[in-house]
């Protein structure tokens, strides 16, 4: 197998048993990188000379006869949304865009710890906001399997390296589906934790009750692997849970036998591309063939989850974003010099795109008097209904299987001058959210879409939710699938 | 609720945000942002009398002990600023009073 198709366990191994240098491994990775970038625009920043010091650090360890961490000499990229010390660090906005952070997020201090090698960052949509990558300051990223293609989003450039082969393993942060949709655009596996598993400490901040960090990687053992280092509770993060954190490696035995698997078929038959209908059917038989029992199940306030989740992560994001007003860091409008409102106003018009600017605004407008208990209360309300759906569907099953995007990756420029096409696009990812399942995305099936002068394969994603903190049901069954169908092992053309 | 979102709305919330919008966005988003508030009307028809409302999924919070530990120097904090005033320890802000 070459070199960039290797997982993070292959690579680890090689390195710890001698049969590739750290140096080595990282200096492939980075000239991957550097070939392929101009055309991806997966990262926003690539960290060549840090990364090749501390991959240095490991190859010293290891002649010295230091135990290695498990990601020891393990290339990795970081969505630009996770603060990294000394790096810079953008949420792909102008406001950010020079902003050098003063300490590292928890993730990146468990992952570091471990031994993973920080390669660069990755493009995301500004602040995370956005299911295409293309509400970045710095230029979409690009689908490797059609590069007219989004690659997803808001993780696109971690989704898009990791497909790519740049890197076996990056983290992303997952909000409304911004983990496991663009997972599902790139071919590869996304896992969005339970709300609370991973610390969001050094996360920028877009929507605190639903955003969540987790991990894109070529198969399901490396994301268990991942959610092994990244999980657990940390005094930086409230919310960060005392939950026991199991062994997720060993969960994975293989078969899906005794697990009931619940398929809302009402939820999922309405608006669905017919290739990842026929795709998810098709996975329906996969996942029998595994040993899991299928069982209908009804979520009947599933099909409100768009406005409400547009409801509660715009409420949030308008408050979590008022931080950024020319003082503390980031972009100053030169109109400062008219006074302090103008200071404010225009730092922050002259450094939010236009997605973030809507969102703020939106809101801004449902916390506001006279509307708040029509919209946010409303929405809040309706997010119980939507957890007690899940709740009641748990009573009777293990899992939930949904597709993860009721289409196949999108043209750039598809969909972006009409905002609420964009945020339909959602409907599978956001309750998952708005209730804190667990839930990830394995790649399923392809379709082949013509283009002029040949064609493209598209990736189509199977998402699996389960119940708070068990992971290892995600886990396990997501794995049984994956070994009983090739889809993850497809790689693009590059 | 049904009243159609105007310009003046746009301008009063865009006080509110602190956010100093050009003409063409505020024309923009009052068609975007009523788009967007009409299509999430839909919720009004669900019966939500009685039901409680969810803000958070926590299960509960896991509050650290209320201890005195290191905290960011002043320099590194500062470092960000866009007019920082590293000797004094402070950010600077255009004048506010007289």
């Amino acid at each position: 197998m070459s070199a960039h198709l290797k997982g993070i366990r292959a690579i680890a191994g090689d390195i710890a048993e001698g049969r590739i240098s750290a140096v080595d491994v990282c200096r492939d990775a980075l000239d991957r990188i550097e070939r392929l970038n101009p055309a991806l625009n997966a990262f926003n920043l690539i960290s060549g000379d840090r990364a090749l010091e501390r991959a240095a650090s490991i190859d010293r360890l290891r002649a010295s006869g230091t135990p290695l961490g498990p990601l020891a000499g393990v290339p990795i990229a970081v969505k630009d949304n996770l603060c990294v010390r000394g790096m810079r660090t953008t949420a792909s906005s102008r406001i950010l865009d020079t902003f050098v952070p003063p300490y590292d997020a928890t993730t990146i201090t468990k992952l570091e710890e471990a031994g993973a090698v920080i390669v660069g960052k990755t493009n995301c949509d500004e602040f995370a906001m956005g299911s295409s990558n293309e509400n970045s300051a710095y230029g979409p990223a690009r689908n490797p399997w059609a590069h007219d293609r989004t690659p997803g989003g808001s993780s696109g450039g971690s989704a898009a390296a990791v497909a790519a082969g740049c890197v076996p393993l990056a983290l992303g942060s997952d909000t409304g589906g911004s983990i496991r949709q663009p997972a599902s655009f790139c071919g590869v596996t996304g896992l969005k934790p339970t709300y609370g598993r991973v610390s969001r400490y050094g996360l920028l901040a877009f929507a605190s009750s639903l955003d969540q960090i987790g991990p894109i990687t070529r198969n399901v053992g490396d994301a268990a692997l991942a959610l092994s280092i990244l999980s657990g509770s940390d005094p930086m993060d409230s919310t960060a849970a005392r939950e026991a954190v199991p062994d997720f490696m060993a969960a994975l035995d293989g078969n899906a036998r005794g697990v009931r698997v619940g398929v809302p078929r009402a939820f999922v038959s309405e608006g669905v591309d017919a290739s990842v209908l026929s795709a998810f059917d098709a996975s329906l038989e996969v996942l029998r063939g595994t040993g899991a029992t299928l069982v209908d199940i009804d979520l009947p306030h599933a099909k409100y989850a768009i406005p409400v989740y547009y409801l509660v992560c715009t409420a949030e994001a308008s408050s979590n974003l008022a931080r950024y007003d020319g003082v503390k860091y980031g972009y100053r409008s030169p109109e400062a010099s008219r006074g302090l409102k103008a200071m404010y106003e225009k730092s922050r018009d002259e450094g939010f795109g236009p997605e973030v600017k809507r969102r703020i605004m939106l809101g801004t407008y449902v916390l506001s008097a006279g509307y708040y208990d029509a919209f946010y209360l409303k929405a809040q309300q309706v997010r119980t209904l939507l957890k007690q759906d899940y709740e009641r569907a748990f009573e009777s099953v293990d899992l939930v299987v949904m597709p993860t995007s009721p289409t196949p990756p999108f043209k750039l420029g598809e969909k972006t001058d009409d905002p609420l096409q964009m945020y339909l696009a959602d409907i599978f990812t956001v309750s998952v959210n708005l209730v804190g399942l667990p839930g990830i995305s394995v790649p399923c099936g392809f379709v082949d879409t013509p283009r002029v002068g040949g064609t493209d394969r598209l990736p189509i994603g199977l998402q699996l939710v389960g119940r708070m903190f068990d992971e290892a049901t995600v886990l396990r069954v997501a794995d049984a699938f994956e070994r009983d169908t090739e889809w993850s092992r497809q790689t693009p053309a590059l | 609720m049904s009243t159609p979102l105007t310009i003046a709305d746009v301008e009063r919330i865009a006080t509110l945000a602190h956010l100093e919008l050009t003409p063409e966005e505020k024309q923009v988003f009052t068609k975007q942002l009523a788009d967007i508030l009409s299509y999430a009307e839909q919720l009004q028809a669900i019966d939500t009398t009685g039901v409680a409302a969810t803000a958070h999924v926590n299960a509960h919070e896991a509050e650290r002990d209320d201890r005195l530990r290191p905290c960011l120097p002043v320099a590194d904090a500062l470092r960000n600023a866009p007019d920082g005033a590293p000797d004094a320890g402070l950010f600077r802000v255009p004048r506010v009073i007289g």
